[in-house]
């Protein structure tokens, strides 16, 4: 069967190898003084300028997984999957500023991860350490998922086996090779990728938004094709707009998905890898220059309706496999050489993010597990060594989930990730504004968010796929008493909650005089930028928090 | 969360990196992409696009548009 995908299986694996080169030739690349650093292996030296930052932050936030999922939803649901597009534009103007205090107070501290900044701001290892395993938890579904991504390529070109070993051969080996130049390279692998998977996405979906519609009978036609399938579905939430009931699940959605996106870590590793606040600044403005790109392949779900793609077979008898409509779609209507091409856009789109998130989450333990309670005296070459060595147990640890779990175990852990990340906001994007919390409240805010958040998750059923829980974010409100049928997204209900639960209890801790702690950063530490004498240049300086005292 | 969180009193000089009133405009292109009643129709289309489509694919340049001229505006003002 396979044999049919050769000129696809050529050009992916001819591209994946250039992308493999490449990701060992990044250690080169602005080439170190001394790459036995945390700020050389996990930040690229914190020199990255608007071009790199673009590539880099663009490749790490629209992921394989985000170009395969979202169409797979408009096709399954319609206008409800298309809720990509506002959460992709509000949140650039949501961080404009936000982004620029996070770089500077920690390009001043020295600081690798949000929790570094927790744990000198509230002066709590406690908080950090709930913030750390937050990221982790977070971030490690994330990275399997990237793996479904790319299992969804492989198996539309029918690379497939019969044992569960020989299907999964082809990922195995393309993240060890990934793990290897990774460990490597550190963030300079996936920078330098990022140049090549963003080119290819974006000549991938001009040639689809310009070509498949007139295939298809232009753009009116696949609109009129995706509103006669939903009208023909039993499913009262589908259609090509929203409807009364599903308009403040979508808001809600999109803005929560957009207060969730800078928390997780490896977003946040993109952004501190930037040589200055004018780099940031700028990239607000160029960064949704992707959401435009993935607002029109979400709509590549309406143009498979219009192709009438049939999505290939799934893991269980009797299921299909919908994130296989793209692929699919492009194997309909691409002739094989470029089809092959889109394939390898896609599953390099898995590495570039895949490489970040495994780094963002090894810092996390080498910075707030590691040396917070195994070895106070760690130095730098010992930081980055553990950190290179924690990356290569996360990427393991993915493929493990993907080969021996259910592959729906790590979407579910995922959908948890974004309620579970959000209750992270308190602590790391409030605490940039203001020290107002008690460190004891938002430990207590936290809990109260998580609790709540994987209980609403938990009620939420999906009758499409028949499972009793964990079926979606849209969470009824008439489960809460409310006289109604409208829904809402669980992780807004949660951090609001989070909120509520952490400024009650700063008032009791505060009335009790329970000690707050010492502010390991000032005021000035929030507006500091590249020049400043304080500032970290990286490579010369020590990435210990607080090289000087702190007032 | 917010662009324009309220801050605690410092030195002048500082204020005036972060602190423009232009920063408020940034609320625009957070506030509007959030209400359904703009977008949730069909008519009218655009190139076959029904509004739901066309209005906020339209609204990347509303958030594109809004962030640049912030950071034009505020860039004078002693940030770089």
């Amino acid at each position: 069967m396979w044999r049919d995908h050769l000129t696809e299986i050529i050009v992916f694996t001819a591209l994946f190898l250039l992308v493999s080169v490449m990701g060992f030739v990044a250690a080169r690349w602005r080439a170190p003084r001394d790459m036995a650093h945390l700020d050389e292996w996990g930040l690229g030296g914190r020199s990255f300028g608007g071009w790199i930052t673009w590539f880099l932050v663009g490749g790490d936030l629209y992921t394989a997984y985000t170009f395969v999922a979202v169409p797979a939803l408009m096709f399954g649901a319609g206008a409800a999957g298309f809720f990509a597009v506002p959460y992709t534009i509000v949140i650039y103007p949501l961080v404009f500023l936000v982004l620029c205090r996070l770089w500077s107070v920690s390009h001043r501290h020295g600081f690798v991860t949000p929790a570094d900044f927790v744990r000198s701001r509230f002066d709590s290892p406690v908080l950090a350490l709930v913030v750390a395993i937050t990221g982790i938890v977070a971030t490690m579904p994330y990275i399997a998922l990237q793996l479904v991504g790319i299992e969804a390529v492989l198996k539309t070109m029918g690379v497939t086996g019969e044992s569960a070993l020989a299907r999964h051969l082809p990922i195995i080996i393309a993240f060890a090779i990934l793990a290897a130049y990774t460990y490597q390279s550190g963030l300079r692998a996936p920078a330098l990728i990022a140049f090549v998977k963003d080119t290819l996405i974006y000549i991938v979906i001009l040639v689809a938004v310009l070509w498949l519609p007139q295939k298809l009978g232009g753009w009116g036609s696949i609109f009129d094709a995706a509103e006669a399938k939903f009208a023909a579905s039993p499913n009262p939430n589908d259609g090509i707009l929203l409807n009364a009931n599903n308009q403040l699940q979508y808001v809600t959605l999109a803005f929560g998905s957009a207060l969730a996106l800078f928390l997780y870590p490896h977003s946040i590793t993109g952004v501190l890898a930037s040589r200055n606040r004018d780099v940031i600044k700028r990239n607000m403005s160029a960064l949704p220059a992707y959401s435009l790109v993935l607002g029109l392949i979400a709509l590549l779900g309406f143009m498979a309706i219009a192709a009438g793609v049939k999505p290939l077979p799934g893991s269980s008898a009797g299921s299909v496999d919908s994130n296989t409509v793209v692929p699919v779609l492009f194997d309909q209507q691409f002739p094989d050489w470029f089809a092959g091409v889109a394939y390898a856009a896609i599953g390099i789109g898995a590495l570039v993010p895949a490489a970040i998130m495994s780094i963002a989450a090894a810092n996390l333990f080498t910075r707030n597990i590691y040396k917070e309670y195994l070895k106070r005296d760690a130095t730098p070459a010992q930081e980055a060594n553990v950190s290179k060595i924690t990356s290569l147990v996360v990427k393991v640890g993915a493929v493990a989930c993907i080969v021996f779990l259910d592959p729906q175990f790590s979407i579910d852990l995922q959908l948890i990730g974004g309620v579970i990340i959000l209750q992270t906001l308190p602590a790391v994007a409030l605490g940039l504004y203001t020290r107002w919390f008690h460190r004891g409240a938002l430990v207590a805010g936290w809990a109260a968010g998580m609790g709540l958040g994987m209980w609403m998750l938990y009620q939420i059923p999906n009758p499409a796929t028949k499972r009793a829980h964990f079926g979606g974010s849209a969470f009824p409100l008439g489960d809460f008493g409310f006289d109604t049928k409208k829904t809402i997204y669980v992780g807004i209900v949660a951090v609001l909650v989070n909120l509520v639960v952490a400024a009650l209890v700063t008032l009791a801790l505060r009335a009790a005089r329970v000690a707050e702690g010492t502010d390991g950063t000032t005021r000035d530490d929030y507006f500091a930028d590249e020049g400043d004498p304080r500032v970290t240049p990286g490579a010369t300086r020590g990435a210990d928090a607080a090289p000087e005292p702190a007032a | 969360m917010s662009a324009s969180e309220p801050e605690e009193p410092g030195s002048a000089s500082s204020r005036a990196k972060d602190h423009s009133p232009w920063n408020w405009l940034l609320f625009i292109p957070i506030v509007v992409p959030l209400i359904p009643v703009f977008f949730n129709a069909d008519s009218p289309r655009v190139l076959g696009f029904p509004r739901f489509y066309w209005l906020q694919l339209a609204y990347i340049l509303l958030g594109v548009a809004t962030t640049t001229l912030v950071y034009r505006l505020t860039k004078k003002r002693g940030d770089r």
